[in-house]
């Protein structure tokens, strides 16, 4: 399952979609806005993306993924538009047949996720606003 | 050749627009990363400004056409 989604993401679903009866192991993430970012205080975040090519890039992750471990089923939901302290942006679960696998793939699907799939956040803090990571 | 290019995060705003048609001198993608460092300056300040032809990462020597959809890709940010 790969989601992109407006809404306050069902973390029981991402789960429940990443279970798989060979699987002995499942592994999530959770990623949620925080609070601070270099001792700045930040009020709200806004994602957007180009979300025809975000799925397809995370579908080329999970592919990787799938070469390197033995991985049985994954579950991605990315939540865009705006988004306040605390709430969820991302929740992945990979299930895998043991434990040492499924936190390999995890980290590396979240890890390659961050670097090519086409999605962007601005963090609006107190004085100002910032996309993250657009500048050297 | 005249194309339009969809842009997103830093790259829309510094172009002010979500879509944005732009002339090229030639039909590949690195006339159209010359045409856009030309009409919009400010793209130099990104960190990186990679190419999408018909939604996958592009290599400068791709050549463009018409009809493709092209996207401006500045540094992702997502999870």
């Amino acid at each position: 399952m790969i989601e992109i989604t407006s809404t306050k993401i069902d973390r029981e679903k991402v789960l429940n979609a990443s279970a798989h009866l060979e699987g002995g192991a499942i592994c999530s993430f959770v990623g949620t806005v925080r609070s601070k970012t270099a001792n700045k205080k930040v009020l709200r975040l806004e994602y957007e993306c180009y979300e025809p090519m975000a799925i397809q890039e995370i579908q080329k992750i999970i592919e990787q993924a799938k070469v390197k471990w033995p991985v049985l089923a994954v579950a991605i939901s990315h939540r865009i538009g705006t988004l306040q302290l605390g709430d969820e942006a991302i929740v992945l679960a990979v299930s895998t047949p043991h434990r040492k696998e499924s936190f390999e793939a995890c980290q590396f699907i979240i890890d390659t996720l961050k670097q090519t799939v086409p999605i962007w956040k601005k963090e609006i803090f107190e004085g100002g606003e910032e996309w993250v990571s657009a500048h050297p | 050749m005249e194309v339009k290019i969809k842009t997103f995060g830093a790259a829309r705003d510094m172009m002010g627009g979500k879509e944005v048609m732009i002339d090229i001198e030639g039909n590949d993608v690195a006339a159209l990363r010359k045409a856009l460092l030309g009409n919009y300056p400010s793209l130099e300040n990104l960190r990186s400004l990679l190419i999408a032809v018909n939604q996958q990462y592009a290599e400068d020597s791709q050549s463009l056409n018409k009809t493709d959809e092209i996207a401006l890709i500045p540094p992702v940010s997502g999870g």
